[in-house]
């Protein structure tokens, strides 16, 4: 199963509402919100049927039992977060700890332990198509290894679908490093500001630690032309596929705030993303006669 | 007075919001710590940088002593060791330099080293200080960059502008740690109210004081205002969503140093923050 994964670098540059347009034109039977820190696409992807959920566990986090604590204060002095609170005894800041265990490993009185701790849940949808997708829970730290949850429980869930449509997370650090990998190409969609182009040149060399194939977009292109054409100019000069421009359409906005994608109604936005939508099919499934 | 930026999302808005209230401010100061893709340096254009190289432990394995007993391996909880081929091996985008292998290692095999994770540069646009906190790409996790750059918060009264990282997950908390009170940046759609519900649920669970500015407010139902009404927030302000702002704000200006129109809302904004912060040491004392 090929992967396309949708990727901006910066969230609100309209990577859910290209996610959701290319799931729609391409009637994909597969896809996925990795965006766990924020999941969208399950706002425009209106779902006939409840989830089936499960609670995702993230690293275990430390616990500090009094009665056993002899006050040494040796976790203390070894833990790297500064997760151990002295007052009136020892105590884990459930939200520092990284759970990494030296707490545990160096207490002589066998007072620390690791407990499992939910950081979040799995949603899976099953009907005619399966969406996989996820939300952590508040504060938790560790999305990346959550992402990676999500893009399994797509596979595992699949069949022999011959590909999926992925809606990335923002940035360019873990819950990103986990989306990007095992994909066969990324849709970076940028945005013609000179905020928006530093953004892309960051995802751009993250893409290209990780070997994985680019091809770029712009949303609202005519909100800076200049800006447009000089994103254009990039891709040139990289050597980068270019798919093509979408115009600042406020009809999408509304589309959006009626729970709908830009492919269901008949607007600019879409009909610009239907053609940026073809040409990255055509670079990702090349006809080799 | 220190003040944090927050959306649930990027693209709402948090830099236009951060950079032109310091810009309003006069003599304040600015700390970018969406240091993932750090933007309000592009705006400010700060000059006199100096810059700090920002460095995290990562364990130095000694081949020659190690006895292939595994012990650092069995620990990581972060995989980040394997022992492949009689020879611990090291996945340095993995390790969260607990500290905890070199611990723990009977033969004194596991040192540690210092590996660079981005830098920290400050600067000076106008009378406004210019923090930026800038990860390098391939990195996983921007919390080292953070703690460091908070410390760049003056001790003096003056305000400070926190511009943080998009969502709600550790990394946000690590930046709002120090605020005295959180702007919350919404947008006027269905995705924005998502967002915002999250960063709500995150300051009303640190018990940080905190309003929503409403950006890019069109003619019609805005969603993100129903929902500050409802769960009685305060709205501090509304941003009209206007082309020449776009313009000036995609072309990496900054508006309120542009036009007088611009700089009177951003004004406004600041005193309004200005009073809810005071109000909020007042109920506090
Ligand atoms: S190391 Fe163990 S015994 Fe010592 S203070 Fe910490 S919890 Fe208590
Ligand atoms: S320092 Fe901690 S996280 Fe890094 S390799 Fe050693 S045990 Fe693993």
């Amino acid at each position: 199963m090929k992967q396309l994964l949708i990727l901006s670098g910066k969230g609100g540059t309209g990577k859910t509402t290209m996610a959701s347009a290319f799931i729609k034109f391409a009637q994909a039977k597969v896809f996925a919100d990795c965006d766990v820190d924020a999941p969208n696409l399950h706002l425009v992807m209106n779902q006939s049927v409840e989830p089936i959920r499960s609670d995702y566990y993230g690293l275990p986090k430390a616990e500090i039992n009094p009665d056993l604590c002899v006050n040494c204060g040796l976790c203390m002095q070894h833990c790297r977060f500064d997760s151990i609170i002295e007052d009136d005894g020892y105590t884990i800041d459930y939200y520092a700890c990284e759970g990494c265990g030296v707490c545990e490993a160096v207490c002589p009185a066998g007072a620390i332990s690791l407990n499992p701790a939910i950081a979040g849940e799995l949603m899976l949808y099953k009907n005619d198509s399966v969406f996989s997708t996820a939300e952590l829970k508040m504060g938790s730290g560790t999305s990346g290894m959550l992402v990676s949850e999500v893009k399994k429980q797509m596979k595992e869930a699949a069949g022999d679908a011959d590909f999926a449509i992925i809606d990335g997370s923002p940035g360019i650090g873990c819950p990103v490093i986990a989306s990007i990998s095992g994909v066969d190409m990324v849709l970076i969609v940028a945005e013609p500001s000179v905020s928006g182009i530093s953004d892309m040149e960051r995802i751009i060399s993250t893409a290209a630690k990780f070997q994985t194939r680019a091809i770029v977009c712009i949303n609202k292109y005519d909100t800076n032309i200049v800006n447009s054409e000089k994103i254009e100019a990039f891709c040139k000069s990289n050597n980068l596929p270019f798919a093509g421009k979408i115009p600042f359409d406020s009809e999408a906005v509304k589309a959006v705030n009626k729970g709908l994608s830009i492919a269901d109604v008949d607007c600019a936005s879409g009909r610009a993303a239907r053609e940026v939508f073809e040409r990255t099919f055509e670079i990702m499934f090349p006809i080799t006669n | 007075m220190n003040i944090a930026v927050l959306s649930g999302k990027g693209g709402t808005g948090k830099t236009l919001v951060s950079v032109n209230l310091a810009a309003a401010a006069g003599k304040s100061t600015y700390i970018d710590c969406d240091v993932e893709e750090p933007n309000g340096h592009l705006f400010f254009k700060p000059e006199q940088i100096e810059s700090e190289k920002i460095s995290v432990k990562i364990p130095l394995i000694d081949d020659a002593l190690c006895n292939g007993c595994r012990k650092c391996v069995d620990f990581c909880k972060f995989n980040a060791l394997a022992y492949v081929g009689s020879k611990v091996l090291l996945f340095d985008v993995m390790c969260h330099s607990c500290g905890g292998c070199s611990l723990l290692c009977p033969q004194k095999a596991i040192s540690e080293i210092d590996k660079n994770v981005g830098e920290i540069q400050k600067g000076v646009s106008e009378d406004v200080t210019v923090v930026t906190g800038i990860m390098n790409t391939g990195e996983a996790s921007g919390v080292p960059i953070i703690k460091n750059l908070l410390e760049y918060i003056p001790s003096s009264n003056e305000s400070v502008f926190i511009d943080c990282p998009p969502g709600s997950a550790c990394i946000v908390m690590e930046s709002i740690k120090d605020a005295d009170y959180c702007v919350l940046v919404a947008e006027p759609t269905l995705f924005g109210v998502h967002n915002l519900n999250m960063v709500y649920n995150l300051v009303k669970l640190f018990g940080k004081p905190h309003g929503v500015v409403l950006n890019k407010c069109l003619e019609g139902d805005n969603p993100s205002e129903k929902f500050c009404i409802e769960n009685r927030i305060k709205i501090l302000g509304r941003i009209p969503f206007d082309n020449e702002l776009g313009t000036l704000n995609s072309n990496a200006l900054i508006v309120a140093r542009e036009s007088d129109k611009y700089r009177a809302i951003f004004t406004s904004l600041l005193e309004t923050v200005t009073k809810e912060v005071q109000h909020e040491t007042a109920v506090n004392s």
